[in-house]
């Protein structure tokens, strides 16, 4: 049967068809949905959790892969840099049944604040690496990784990126494999499993013949594959621009590579002796380009199309053009638009971090920020939250300050989905090493800006069980934080006079949690608000709560001849905060309940 | 059968990833080669997002077409519709929802939205044919603001001489079952709009 899939659905089928039984990871853009598929779809063969953060995902796999049965992992792009350190440690263990590692890259950085080029990975931790260029071998790939990673005896990486993740192609479905290994019992190898440096030292030299075998199979693995056509240019590449490259040279042969670590050499060698030119395509840093020219072989590529950024085909094309590769194509129409208005994304109308920021601006403090919908609090009319660098870095940045001697009490700003995910070891070191300062923990029951995803402050596992609820507020006190507070996340004021009492704390680091949902977890539409026009002054102070549903009106109030507002009654959800903030009471709630979900 | 290249665009939590998801299944049952591509970063937030989807009868390897290349866009906003249109081919149709959502940078007095009469005239000076259509009203009307996506869905097939069956098909299998009955309404309803029943 043929289906269209984007590859994170194709990559969860690969793990149906392949015969995964434990699939686990953390959520981030753009790898969410391999897992939301895996739970939704294949729920009666496959358990899938979303675990704490990466490295404890790994270990799951890692566990369960130890335990006899198939499993995978997936992350984004720097979730690698989390999960790498259990990563490493299992070419030197093996395993018992096949372990794949699922990772999408963000090239082009759409939602990731680095753009990092994970092939290097395969390099330092020693691990094979496959990579598709569109869903079929998405699911194809996952399929062959895990059972090389039973014949090799070492886990496999397969790297997507953001532009395989999120695309469609046609797929072929197959059925699930039947000789799926099963649970066994529990190795006592400890040679084998306990990676003890006296035992790890003797499995160097494994690895390095695990490699010299590896390099074989990719010499005539149909993983890479050559598409012979005029011998003038050759191009070797892979991933989705190898389907770009196609479409911009049409007549070129290609040596098009599925297998990226490690390399087949005689293969590459082979092919470029037998072509002119020899072009090298990829996104990001020249890894491929770098081996192949230490092979000796003269190669271009990174002199013609940018280390950084998509190489769309348009790019590809222009890039082509000006180093004399392609005829030039016609100029295209394109008319000047002109300063559009941008459009940066935004808290949603009815958003639960909204006042806090509204407060946070008001006050003027510095605030160390973190992943999550709440860093949109770094934008206007906020421009509240700071920095912004890495999972759980808000609360050691902020420990940092305070130990620096700065003159400022300053805050820090953490979901709570990443509380758990990376907050907790700091709030612990602030703690024990005498810190002061302000964590906020604007806890809105989901991991909301992945696709609202469960944690361990929620009440439900992705396989949609009843499980326990990590209350934060006791968990923050069991840390000893003498001062924790939890305030209602749309009561301006009361979020307002906690912040001061937090910030006012100089007994050890305080904690004040902002309790509510998001949008999407309530899912419990209230009556709009509405702006009574006879009361409004145009004094703005409304627009300052930076919600798209609050929009100016087109009625002038005469005294200050500035437009009055209005509430747009589709898009406000009802949370109430624009008419805390207005002075004169302007703003009502309204009965009717607009026509909605 | 003849290649066509869709580009859909909106603001993020209008349904436009479903209504791409349904323009590429409709490919499919019709026999094309399909591939799209969603740009969502952070979508969900109220910032721009756009998909493509190709129609082809030959295999495909782009899932995204640059400037100049798209046939038919369906733009869920009309800011978002200028925003896009050096996508677009001379040949190409731009179906536009009027409905406006001005960002927070035009709400707080910082940028100033376009008026309607400049969007039009700059929108209908760089392809042949542009289809305002007010997809808020019609899904105001069968009680559920959310469904604009299926509203414009039903508008666009009429422009495509695919059968209507398959676009409700596909309907189906994209919204939940919940609301399915709206959504088809709202299919309808669009079609209406483009003078179909």
């Amino acid at each position: 049967m043929k289906a269209l899939l984007t590859g994170n659905e194709a990559i969860a089928r690969g793990a149906f068809e392949g015969g995964v039984k434990v699939a686990c990871g953390y959520p981030g853009t753009p790898s969410s949905e391999i897992l939301e598929t895996v739970a939704r779809e294949y729920k009666e063969t496959i358990y899938a959790e979303w675990s704490v953060n990466e490295k404890v995902a790994m270990d799951v796999a890692a566990g369960a892969a130890y335990s006899g049965v198939r499993s995978m992992v997936t992350t984004k792009l720097v979730g690698m840099n989390v999960l790498s350190d259990s990563l490493f440690y299992l070419p030197y263990t093996g395993l018992e049944a096949g372990l794949v590692v699922v990772v999408c890259d963000d090239t082009g950085m759409f939602s990731s604040q680095n753009e990092q080029d994970n092939r290097w990975y395969s390099i330092l931790g020693k691990v094979p690496m496959l990579e598709p260029s569109d869903s079929q071998e998405c699911k194809d790939m996952v399929v062959m990784a895990l059972q090389l990673s039973e014949k090799f005896d070492t886990p496999f990486i397969v790297r997507s990126e953001m532009r395989i993740a999120h695309s469609k192609s046609e797929v072929i479905l197959k059925e699930r494999i039947p000789e799926i290994p099963l649970p066994k019992k529990f190795p006592r190898d400890i040679e084998k499993y306990n990676c003890n440096a006296v035992f790890a030292r003797k499995k160097r030299p494994i690895i390095q013949k695990r490699f010299q075998e590896l390099r074989e199979f990719a010499e005539t693995s149909d993983l890479n594959k050559i598409i012979w056509q005029d011998t003038e240019l050759g191009i070797i590449s892979s991933g989705i621009v190898y389907e770009y490259a196609r479409e911009v040279f049409p007549r070129a042969s290609f040596l098009k590579l599925g297998m990226i670590h490690p390399l087949p050499e005689r293969l590459i060698r082979d092919f470029s002796s037998r072509i002119e030119n020899l072009l090298v395509i990829e996104q990001l840093d020249p890894f491929l380009e770098t081996q192949i020219k230490a092979m000796g072989i003269k190669a271009r590529g990174k002199d013609i199309f940018p280390p950084y950024d998509e190489i769309l085909p348009e790019k590809m094309r222009e890039c082509a053009e000006k180093a004399g590769l392609i005829e030039p194509s016609p100029k295209k129409k394109v008319i000047d638009l002109g300063n559009l208005p941008t459009r940066a994304a935004v808290f949603c109308p009815g958003c639960p971090h909204r006042a806090t920021f509204y407060a946070l601006a008001k006050l003027k403090v510095p605030v160390t920020g973190d992943i999550g919908c709440y860093n949109l609090g770094s934008l206007p009319p906020f421009n509240a939250q700071h920095t912004m660098g890495s999972m759980g870095s808000s609360v050691g940045q902020l420990h940092g300050v305070y130990v620096s001697g700065s003159p400022e009490r300053a805050v820090a700003t953490i979901g709570d989905s990443t509380f758990f995910h990376a907050g907790m070891p700091p709030l612990v070191n602030m703690v024990h090493n005498r810190s002061k300062g302000v964590v906020i923990i604007m806890d809105n029951s989901t991991t909301a800006m992945t696709g609202h995803q469960d944690h361990p402050g929620m009440d439900q596992t992705l396989m949609g069980e009843p499980t326990e609820k990590i209350d934060i507020h006791r968990l923050v006190e069991a840390m000893n934080v003498k001062l924790v507070r939890s305030v209602n996340a749309f009561d301006v004021r009361e979020v307002e006079r906690t912040l001061k009492e937090c910030l006012a704390w100089d007994d050890g680091p305080a904690v004040m949690i902002t309790k509510g949902e998001c949008i999407f977890v309530s899912r419990r539409p209230k009556p709009a608000y509405a702006v009574d026009p006879e009361k409004c002054i145009a004094c703005e102070t409304c627009l300052k709560v930076g919600c798209p549903a609050v929009v100016k009106s087109e009625e002038i109030y005469s005294k200050n001849k500035r437009k009055k507002t209005r509430i747009d009654p589709v898009l406000c959800n009802g949370c109430g905060v624009c008419s805390q903030v207005c002075p004169t009471g302007a703003i009502f709630q309204t009965k009717k309940l607009e026509a909605k979900e | 059968m003849k290649a066509v290249n869709f580009l859909i665009c909106g603001v993020g939590g209008q349904g436009t990833v479903v209504a791409s998801d349904i323009v590429a299944e409709v490919g499919l049952k019709a026999g094309y080669h399909v591939k799209k591509s969603d740009v969502l970063g952070l979508a969900v937030r109220g910032g721009s997002v756009i998909s493509h989807v190709r129609w082809n009868p030959e295999e495909l390897h782009a899932p995204m077409v640059g400037n100049g290349e798209v046939d038919i866009m369906l733009a869920f906003e009309p800011l978002e519709a200028l925003r896009r249109l050096n996508f677009m081919k001379d040949t190409g149709i731009v179906v536009v929802n009027t409905q406006k959502i001005p960002p927070i940078s035009v709400n707080t007095g910082k940028e100033e939205y376009p008026s309607d009469e400049d969007i039009l005239a700059r929108l209908k000076s760089r392809v042949k044919h542009v289809y305002p259509v007010d997809a808020l009203k019609k899904a105001l009307e069968m009680g559920n603001s959310k469904v604009i996506n299926i509203v414009l869905i039903g508008f666009l097939s009429t422009l495509l001489h695919v059968e209507a069956n398959y676009w409700k098909e596909a309907v189906r299998k994209f919204v939940a079952p919940k609301y399915l009955e709206v959504n088809l309404k709202a299919f309808e309803a669009g079609r209406e709009i483009g003078g179909m029943k």
